[in-house]
């Protein structure tokens, strides 16, 4: 395929999938308009490179019953020579409770993500696991009471349809 | 006591299907492809801006030809659009949708006895229009072969001494049929040599598919005898607002604002400020819901394809236009018949004229689910009708 072509097609691939991972390969190459052969070959390729780096379901924990606490951890801390932020920001990434990691600019450092069963959890991990690494400064954790909108879907029940059946 | 109606308003005929809408109406458990509107909300910044402009108190007149603000935006985008340059101030008329448009704008150019070039299948009002404002409707009956494209061959077989006006209803509802350049240049030189002249109902011109749309206004020598209607309702999903505009020449839209200002005084303020901002900033918001809707009419034609159910490739508007005739049955049986058995409402396509007998409306202004779970009843229903196993 042309470069161009190529660029165009994964594009509109991406933006499709990251709200329909589970379309189906037949069913994607309809709707875009392309052959089923060239999605699944850029769609393995992006796999390869990693572009696309999983696919994963967006669940709300909240209707299941199951006790799930999310935090939002403001972390300040002091970047080492040579390796900036990486590692330290790599020791606090292994912890598999933490879901995400992000460098942020303004008034602290790191932004970290955590899942936890309970706030008791959570407290401990900051006071027993973040805190004490040399490097962290000063931590700031902020709970996640209500999450209204995620990954760009909206968590609130939707209205119902108020069009009309059939008009001209 | 006197009859308290006029002879005119009698004799125009009520829709042929009046009852077929009023019985889908009713059923509410019926899944429906039978709406002429976005299923996308109004993008949040435009409600947003209307909300302001609320409490803000911006709840007075606004000068009858509209928003100064609002018809600056208007013609910027649509010298953006279809690369023709109008005045704000006095070629610039807001209206309330684009069906007042095409109201005032056929009573601002009709003298009695004049005939109006109206090509159907098409939109329902501009044959009553037409004939409120004393006008002649002249019917031409578009071809499925032709894939409900105007020919210039059809203009000229329908053309006599009184024709005036050619009504151009592209992107067509309700066969999704385009007129490309190539297409609307033999009719441009027809309306000239002809001394015609056109209504050019853009309502859809957002929404063409692999193309970009192209005005007959755009065309040499067309800018003084086109009056482009467009307006918010499909393109930026903003039906309910009610809010419609039209460009033409001076002389016209003069005429055009004067009666507009007697019967209406001015659109909607709450929708113009709200518009300002969708001309401004929601081009993106429009070529999205552009994107879901070319990817719904993939799917669509891929469906019919599977099914064999016969349906020219169309590249506007949001609806397809699949023939039953192999079922031997009117589009309204056809149609009635698929309400009750399937619970699946399609409008008819004799709604929009004689010469859409044969035909179904399929709106896909509806989430792909929904268009998944509908295509299967009317598979299923065709099946059925065919003697095919299920």
């Amino acid at each position: 395929m042309m470069n161009e072509k190529k660029e165009a097609l994964r594009l509109e691939i991406l933006k499709y999938i990251e709200k329909h991972s589970r379309v189906e390969l037949g069913e994607l190459a309809v709707l875009l308009g392309v052959e089923e052969t060239d999605v699944a070959n850029e769609m393995a390729e992006m796999e390869k490179e990693k572009i696309i780096c999983g696919y994963h379901t967006l669940i709300d924990w909240e209707k299941t019953g199951v006790e799930m606490v999310t935090a939002l951890i403001e972390v300040r801390v002091t970047p080492q020579r040579d390796r900036g932020f990486d590692r330290i920001a790599e020791r606090i990434y292994n912890y598999p409770e933490v879901s995400a990691v992000y460098l942020i600019s303004g008034s602290y450092d790191l932004l970290v993500t955590l899942e936890g069963r309970t706030l008791m959890e959570v407290s401990r991990f900051v006071s027993e696991k973040l805190s004490p690494i040399d490097e962290v400064l000063s931590t700031a954790t902020h709970f996640i009471l209500k999450k209204y909108k995620d990954h760009g879907t909206v968590m609130v029940p939707k209205k119902e349809s108020e069009r009309m059946l059939v008009m001209p | 006591m006197r009859n308290p109606l006029s002879k005119k308003i009698i004799d125009i005929q009520p829709s042929g299907i009046r009852k077929f809408f009023d019985v889908a109406n009713e059923m509410k458990d019926a899944i429906s492809l039978g709406v002429g509107e976005p299923d996308f909300d109004t993008p949040w910044r435009i409600r947003e801006e209307g909300i302001f402009s609320l409490e803000r108190g911006r709840t007075f007149y606004t000068s009858n030809a509209g928003l100064q603000e609002l018809r600056n935006e208007i013609c910027k985008y649509l010298k953006r659009k279809i690369g023709v340059s109008y005045d704000p101030k006095k070629e610039t008329l807001v209206t309330v949708g684009g069906s007042e448009a095409i109201d005032v704008g056929l009573r601002c150019m009709l003298d009695p006895g004049d005939e109006v070039l109206l090509p159907q299948p098409s939109y329902v009002s501009y044959l009553p229009c037409t004939v409120m404002a004393d006008g002649v409707p002249v019917v031409i009956p578009l071809k499925s072969e032709n894939e409900f494209k105007l020919t210039v061959e059809e203009l000229e077989e329908y053309t006599t001494p009184k024709t005036k006006v050619l009504i151009m209803p592209f992107p067509n509802n309700p066969t999704g049929s385009i007129m490309t350049r190539e297409d609307l240049e033999p009719i441009a030189e027809f309306v000239k040599e002809h001394d015609l002249y056109v209504l050019s109902d853009e309502i859809y011109s957002e929404l063409t598919y692999g193309t970009e749309h192209v005005s007959i206004a755009s065309l040499p020598g067309m800018r003084e005898r086109t009056i482009v209607i467009n307006g918010f309702s499909k393109g930026f999903a903003m039906t309910g607002w009610r809010l419609g505009y039209c460009c033409g020449p001076e002389n016209i839209i003069e005429q055009m604002i004067k009666l507009h200002q007697f019967a209406i005084m001015c659109a909607p303020t709450t929708s113009q400020y709200a518009a300002v901002e969708g001309l401004r900033s929601c081009e993106a918001e429009v070529q999205e819901m552009r994107k879901s809707y070319d990817q719904r009419r993939r799917f669509l034609m891929n469906e019919f394809k599977r099914m064999g159910l016969e349906c020219f490739e169309p590249y506007g508007a949001f609806y397809v236009f699949p023939s039953i005739r192999e079922f031997g049955m009117t589009s309204e049986e056809f149609a009635t018949r698929l309400l009750e058995e399937e619970k699946v409402a399609v409008v008819p396509g004799s709604a929009f004229g004689e010469c859409g007998e044969g035909f179904l409306r399929i709106s896909y202004a509806y989430s792909l689910d929904e268009l998944k779970e509908a295509l299967g009843r009317v598979d299923r229903f065709i099946r059925r009708l065919r003697g095919q196993e299920l």
